[in-house]
């Protein structure tokens, strides 16, 4: 889960990292308090999870109190990159002399933090690190020992600090790596990271990701993780809720199968054989009946859907029973979409038989289930 | 032979007393394995499925002499039980949770390593070594004792390509689901080497999926040490968008990395058989061999 950039920089604050002093604000009228309150001139930043929103036009800077207020306006209830603002940071504009990037993230080559750090912040770091990849220092860090104090301070030195400044780099690397086992971070940056004029270092912008998997441990985050994403469909919410694994597509062939590879392969195939899937919809590979019910309904109920593909493989879960559910929600839908069924595993006669009898296709092979499917949707 | 397990592995069920728990010792010893101990702290000696059950990790190996786990705890206390296992020194663990916290695998996999224990998953169907020894949560009827040793990502997906070859008579000589998480404790480049050396293994199968590149790694171990057996790549997900998960959590392009093509690509340039669909890859292995 992605934190608002505010949300990072309290985070950071409260670790002794230093940051611009800012302000949320709802309202263009507490965006003029906050200029005030602020007393310099001052950049807005719409508070979205979108990337690139300065690019976008959701960062703008004001000289003035009034100059704050109409900006706020303009920013406020605007879309950036389909996603609304609802809060903007207003924060004191730091004059720069250097912007550097440092952050960790987690390398699953090596399963430990990466660490990066440059010189050259303030842009896409994979831009760097292909245009000039000797201006990027990294590494990885011992989990067992954690990140030490003179391994911080080697990294500011090796992108050029000294004295004064490499113990208060230091220290700000160090307190972001405390930061990223602290919080379950996927990744950390401060990106860009300032060196003021004066010779001091500001976190001018804060990325922070939390694994989704540790929210049991931030219980602060934990109920919005569950809300549905700003970059969700309605029926991605409605499939999160009942803990289904589905992503909305552009075609027309809907695909449920039970575990991920499984349902990605089916969509392989339908590809492979000229057709558009409209979904991915995975009921896990441990599925009750429960949950393929609700599958089910949600695919059919995506209006693009011209053919249910179903794709089962039963280990655990048995053949009849998944037969019988799919007969139910035939039944309860009154749907006339064609479905096409791919079952077989545990009890595979069993469910065939009961799928026979309610009129719909089943198929042994994967390969000839989705050939079907894909002939299907063309016609209807 | 057989990789990591076979019929001397000795196994411990860590969590014998939760539902998954006693329902797979129960499928487990209808297998085959030779189950010896649970483990589930406070109700150390009772019994589930016949299997003595222990309060703590130690007591099993000092008494039962298990020398592999299988662990069914929550993904929440997977770390624990993990940890527990390792300095017992059992090897293989076998963690199924799906849904461990990265930095808790992160911690696991350091200890592992240091103590030299494998671990394969989290999230993971296990491990079979067909005829021998079950140890994982997968179908067993669809796996036969054979040639080919198979690496996969993906659950069910190992299932489908691994019927097929039982289908095609070429079996299985051992399937490891490494798991579907951004962090494993085996990688395609670790099984890789243990099938290079194990004389039943005449071909491989790699069943991958977009998300890393642990596949373009594997594609560049073959070519660099020459690898000596024919080996099949299936990858799934050609047809993901991305910054999507895919259902696992490892399963995501992100930015330019870890696309289907760029993993083919590289399947290809280290001369594996690509199969564009899971029925290829028995196929083409079939021919690989010059069986009939």
């Amino acid at each position: 889960m992605k934190l608002f950039e505010y949300e990072a920089k309290d985070i950071a604050e409260r670790f002794g990292i230093p940051r611009p002093k800012g302000i949320v604000v709802e309202t263009p009228e507490e965006a003029r308090r906050a200029f005030e309150s602020i007393g310099r001139p001052v950049v807005l930043k719409s508070q979205v999870l979108v990337a690139g929103r300065g690019k976008a036009g959701g960062i703008k800077f004001a000289e003035s109190a009034e100059e704050a207020y109409r900006m706020a306006e303009a920013l406020l209830g605007s879309e950036i990159k389909g996603e609304r603002v609802s809060r903007l940071l207003v924060e004191e504009r730091i004059k720069v002399k250097r912007e550097l990037y440092v952050g960790f993230v987690i390398n699953r080559a090596s399963k430990r933090y990466s660490y990066l750090a440059s010189t050259e912040g303030g842009v896409d770091i994979e831009e760097v690190a292909e245009r000039s990849p000797e201006k990027i220092v990294k590494g990885d860090v011992d989990p067992l020992k954690g990140l030490q104090e003179y391994e911080a301070r080697y990294i500011a030195r090796r992108i050029g600090y000294r004295g004064r400044q490499l113990l208060e780099l230091g220290a700000i690397i160090k307190r972001l790596y405390d930061i990223a086992v602290s919080y379950d971070g996927e990744l950390i940056e401060s990106n860009p990271l300032v060196e003021t004029e004066e010779g001091t270092f500001v976190a001018a912008d804060m990325k922070l990701i939390i694994d989704d998997n540790s929210l049991y441990r931030h219980k602060e985050y934990e109920a919005r993780a569950k809300m549905a994403g700003p970059e969700m469909t309605a029926l991605e919410a409605r499939a999160k809720a009942s803990g289904l694994a589905y992503v909305d597509l552009d075609g027309y062939v809907g695909i449920v199968g039970n575990g991920a590879g499984l349902t990605m392969a089916t969509l392989d195939l339908v590809k492979e054989y000229g057709g558009e899937p409209a979904n991915f919809c995975d009921m896990g590979g441990t599925a009750t009946i429960e949950r393929m019910i609700e599958a089910v309904e949600i695919v059919l109920s995506n209006p693009r859907t011209k053919v249910l593909l179903m794709n089962v493989l039963g280990g655990i879960i048995r053949c009849d029973e998944v037969a019988k559910a799919i007969v139910k929600v035939k039944e309860k839908m009154g749907f006339t979409k064609p479905m096409v069924i791919r079952l077989v595993g545990t009890n595979e006669e069993e469910g065939k038989r009961i799928l026979s009898e309610a009129g719909i296709d089943s198929f042994d092979s994967m390969e000839e289930a989705a050939m079907k499917a894909v002939e299907l949707a063309r016609g209807a | 032979m057989a990789i990591l397990v076979d019929a001397n592995t000795k196994v411990l069920v860590q969590g014998i007393t939760g539902k998954q728990g006693s329902f797979h010792t129960r499928l487990l010893k209808q297998y085959g394995t030779k189950v010896l101990a649970g483990t589930s702290p406070g109700k150390g000696g009772f019994e589930v499925e016949g299997v003595p059950v222990y309060d703590t990790v130690r007591e099993a190996v000092e008494e039962r002499g298990v020398n592999a786990s299988i662990v069914f705890v929550p993904a929440q206390f997977t770390k624990e039980a993990a940890l527990e296992a390792i300095e017992a020194g059992l090897s293989p663990i076998v963690l199924i949770a799906e849904g461990v916290p990265v930095l808790d695998s992160m911690y696991i996999l350091a200890k592992a390593s240091e103590k030299g224990v494998t671990i394969i998953g989290p999230n993971t169907p296990g491990i079979i070594s067909p005829g021998l020894c079950k140890l994982g949560i997968m179908p067993a009827h669809v796996f036969k004792r054979g040639v080919v040793g198979v690496a996969s990502r993906s659950g069910t997906l190992t299932y489908e390509i691994a019927a097929g070859l039982t289908k095609a008579g070429l079996g299985q000589s051992t399937c490891v689901g490494l798991g579907g998480d951004p962090l494993v404790g085996l990688s395609f480049i670790d099984v890789l080497e243990l099938f290079r050396n194990d004389e039943e293994t005449k071909a491989v199968a790699l069943i991958g999926e977009i998300g890393g590149n642990a596949e373009e790694m594997a594609a560049e171990y073959i070519i660099k040490t020459n690898y000596p057996k024919p080996v099949a790549a299936y990858v799934a997900g050609r047809a993901a968008p991305p910054g999507k998960r895919m259902g696992h959590a490892g399963a995501i392009i992100s930015g330019r990395t870890g696309t289907a093509e760029s993993k083919l690509e590289a399947f290809k340039k280290a001369g594996v058989e690509i199969a564009r669909r899971p029925s290829e890859v028995a196929s083409k292995l079939k021919e690989a061999l010059g069986s009939p």
